[in-house]
C-alpha cells in the first residue's frame, strides 16, 4: 500500500480585503495540518461549519494551493504546476449540491464530459462511461435527461463522472446533505462498493455521524486544526469532547452512553444497533 | 391561526404532456398553536403542499381555510395572509441580499408598509429571538457562517410577526450543534410566542423530538397523520416509502423480538433509556423471585 494523501504542516490563509480590494488581513482556515492517508482507506472528516474541512478537501485536487507547508497526492506535490493535471486526475471530487455539477443534457454525455477533456479516444470514452454507470447502478438511465432524476440518482451520476476518469482517490464533500434518507443510503452504498471493488481511496466529509461508522479512520477538525483522530470507536467513545466541537454521535451511541450513565454495564464506543441490542440482551 | 385543508388537489402543467398530479385529495386540520412535522421522500409532494399554505400556489380544486375563511374566495386578502404565514424555504440564506444584517431583516416589515422605526424595532426583536449576537447586526450577511446566515434569514420572516411559521428543511447542511440550536430556537418560539409551526424535515430523530404530530406524504397523498409514536410504529411501511424511523425505534423493536418487555414505540433517547431500565429491572426481579423459590 502506498501513500495516497500526505501533508506536512499544511497552512492555508484567505486574504481579507476591503471594498477597494486592498488586503487588510488574513484568516487562517487551515493551520499546520498533518495527514497520512494510505491507498484504499476509507477516511471520514468531521467538523462543524467553518472548521476548515472543505478547504482541506479542496487542496486534495489542487483547487486550492497551500500558502504554507506541502500537500502530496499520490506522491505528487500539488504546488508543482507540471503535476497539476496528474494531481487532478488522481483525486476526483464530488460536491454537496447535485444540481451544480451536472452539465450534460443526457446522463451518458455528462459522465463522458471529463474524459473528453482528458482527450481519451471516443471508443474508450464509451467503454468507460458504460463501466462507470454500471458501477454506480445507473446504467438503465444512460439515455435519460439528468434533470428528471432524484437527488440521490444525480449524485450517483456525478460519482460516475468522477470514477470514469479512473482516479485513485475520490473526495466527497457532504455528498448527502441535500438528500432524503433513501438517497443517502443509495450514495453511501455506491461509495462502499467502489471502495471494495476498485480499491479507490474514499475521503468522506459529512455531518451525519451514522455515515462514518464503517470508516478506517476519522479525523475531526476544529478551527483549522485536526483535533481528534482514530477509529470510529475511539472517536465516538468521547461523546462530551465531540459535543464541545459542535458535533454529535449516532443516536445508538447516545443511547448506549445514557444507559451506561444510569449504571448499566455496557461497553464504550458502541456504534451499531446490533452491538447495543447484544449488549443489552446479555444483561437480562 | 387554525388551518383546515379540504379535498385539495394540485395538478402541474395541466393540459400538457407533462401533466402530473402532485397533490391528491388532501384533507388536513392543523389547530392553532400546534407543532406539526411533515416527512416524505423527495418528490412526495411535501414542498408543493407547504407552498399552498400561504397561497404561493393555487390549488387546482379544493379549499384551504384559515380561521374558517377560504383563501380561494374571490375577495380574500392574500397579501394580508402572506404576512401572517411566514414561509422559510430551503437554504433561505441564498435570499439574503442587503448591505447589512439589520437592513436585511427590516426588508419584510418595510414591504408591509410599516414606518422605519417600527421596522427596526421588529427587526431587532426578531434578531434577538433567533439568538444572533448583537455585534453582527451591522455586518454584511455574506461574512457570516452558514448557521448565522440561516438565523438571519429566519429572523427576516419572524420580523413580519407571522402567526404561522412554515419551515422547509431549516437545518439542511448545518453541523449538529447548529442543527440543535436552530430547532431549539424554533421550539422556544413556538412555546413563547404562540406560533403554529409546520416543519418539513428529512431527519426522523429531529421530528420525533420536536413535533406534536406527524404527517407523512407519499405520492401526493397523506399516508399517515398521527403522533410521531404511532407513525414510527409503521417503520416497515415507512421504509418502503423511502423513509425511516429514528434509530432507537429499530433498537426497541429488536429488543422486543429478543424477548425483553420494552416499549417498542419509544422514539427518543430518553424514552428508550427509561423503558430499557424498567424492562431490565423487571427481568432481574422476576429471575430473583424464581431463584428464591
Amino acid at each position: 500500500m502506498g501513500k495516497m494523501v500526505q501533508t506536512d504542516d499544511l497552512i492555508f490563509e484567505y486574504a481579507k480585503c476591503d471594498e477597494e480590494g486592498n488586503v487588510t488581513g488574513s484568516y487562517r482556515a487551515i493551520d499546520k495540518v498533518n495527514l497520512d492517508i494510505e491507498q484504499g482507506q476509507f477516511i471520514a472528516i468531521l467538523g462543524h461549519n467553518g472548521s476548515g474541512k472543505s478547504t482541506l478537501a479542496k487542496h486534495m485536487n489542487a483547487i486550492l494551493l497551500p500558502t504554507g507547508g506541502t500537500m502530496w497526492v499520490g506522491g505528487r506535490d500539488t504546488k508543482d504546476p507540471n503535476e497539476l493535471w496528474n494531481v487532478r486526475q488522481s483525486a476526483g471530487m464530488v460536491f454537496q449540491n447535485p444540481d451544480n455539477q451536472i452539465i450534460g443534457t443526457v446522463v451518458e454525455e455528462d459522465v463522458g464530459f471529463g474524459l473528453e477533456n482528458l482527450g481519451v479516444p471516443t471508443a474508450d470514452i464509451w467503454k468507460r462511461v458504460e463501466e462507470s454507470l454500471k458501477a454506480v447502478g445507473m446504467i438503465e438511465y444512460r439515455h435519460h435527461s439528468p434533470n428528471k432524476l432524484s437527488g440521490g440518482q444525480k449524485q450517483r451520476v456525478a460519482i460516475a463522472g468522477v470514477i470514469a476518469m479512473r482516479p485513485k482517490c475520490i473526495v466527497l464533500d457532504e455528498p448527502t446533505a441535500m438528500l432524503d434518507p433513501n438517497g443517502r443510503k443509495e450514495v453511501l452504498r455506491t461509495v462502499q462498493e467502489l471502495r471494495k471493488q476498485e480499491n479507490i481511496t474514499v475521503i468522506l466529509i459529512t455531518h451525519y455521524m451514522e455515515e462514518v461508522i464503517d470508516a478506517d479512520k476519522v479525523f475531526v477538525m476544529d478551527h483549522g486544526h485536526v483535533v481528534m483522530e482514530g477509529t470510529p470507536k475511539e472517536v465516538f467513545s468521547q461523546v462530551d469532547t465531540l459535543k464541545s466541537y459542535r458535533l454529535d454521535v449516532p443516536q445508538v451511541t447516545i443511547l448506549a452512553d445514557e444507559l451506561r450513565k444510569r449504571g448499566l454495564d455496557i461497553p464504550a464506543g458502541i456504534l451499531r444497533k446490533e452491538e447495543l441490542v447484544k449488549a443489552i440482551c446479555q444483561l437480562k | 391561526m387554525s388551518i383546515k385543508i379540504e379535498h385539495l388537489n394540485y395538478v402541474y402543467s395541466q393540459g400538457t404532456a407533462y401533466e402530473k398530479q402532485a397533490l391528491k385529495d388532501i384533507c388536513l386540520e392543523i389547530p392553532h398553536g400546534e407543532f406539526v412535522g411533515i416527512i416524505g421522500h423527495t418528490g412526495s409532494g411535501k414542498s408543493t403542499l407547504i407552498q399552498h399554505l400561504n397561497g404561493l400556489i393555487r390549488a387546482t380544486s379544493g379549499a384551504l381555510y384559515y380561521n374558517g375563511e377560504n383563501i380561494y374566495e374571490e375577495n380574500y386578502n392574500l397579501r394580508a395572509l402572506r404576512s401572517q404565514v411566514g414561509l422559510v424555504f430551503q437554504y433561505p440564506e441564498h435570499q439574503l441580499f442587503e448591505i447589512d444584517v439589520l437592513t436585511d431583516v427590516c426588508f419584510g416589515p418595510k414591504n408591509q408598509g410599516l414606518p422605519k422605526e417600527e421596522c427596526e424595532k421588529r427587526a431587532l426583536e426578531a434578531l434577538k429571538l433567533v439568538g444572533l449576537k448583537e455585534k453582527y447586526y451591522k455586518s454584511s450577511p455574506f461574512e457570516l457562517s452558514g448557521g448565522q446566515k440561516r438565523r438571519v434569514a429566519i429572523a427576516g420572516v419572524l420580523a413580519m410577526r407571522p402567526k404561522v411559521l412554515v419551515l422547509d428543511e431549516p437545518t439542511a447542511g448545518l453541523d449538529p450543534k447548529g442543527r440543535d440550536d436552530i430547532l431549539d430556537q424554533i421550539a422556544y418560539l413556538h412555546r413563547e410566542s404562540d406560533l403554529t409551526v409546520v416543519l418539513v424535515s428529512h431527519s426522523m430523530e429531529d421530528i420525533a423530538k420536536y413535533a406534536d404530530r406527524l404527517i407523512v406524504m407519499n405520492h401526493g397523498e397523506v399516508q399517515y397523520n398521527d403522533s410521531p409514536k404511532n407513525v414510527f410504529a409503521h417503520y416497515r411501511e415507512l421504509e418502503k416509502m423511502g423513509l425511516a424511523a429514528p434509530q432507537v425505534t429499530y433498537i426497541m423493536h429488536e429488543l422486543k423480538e429478543k424477548g425483553l418487555s420494552v416499549d417498542a414505540d419509544a422514539t427518543t433517547v430518553k424514552e428508550a433509556a427509561d423503558s430499557i431500565m424498567n424492562a431490565l429491572a423487571g427481568a432481574s426481579s422476576a429471575k430473583g423471585g424464581a431463584g428464591n423459590d
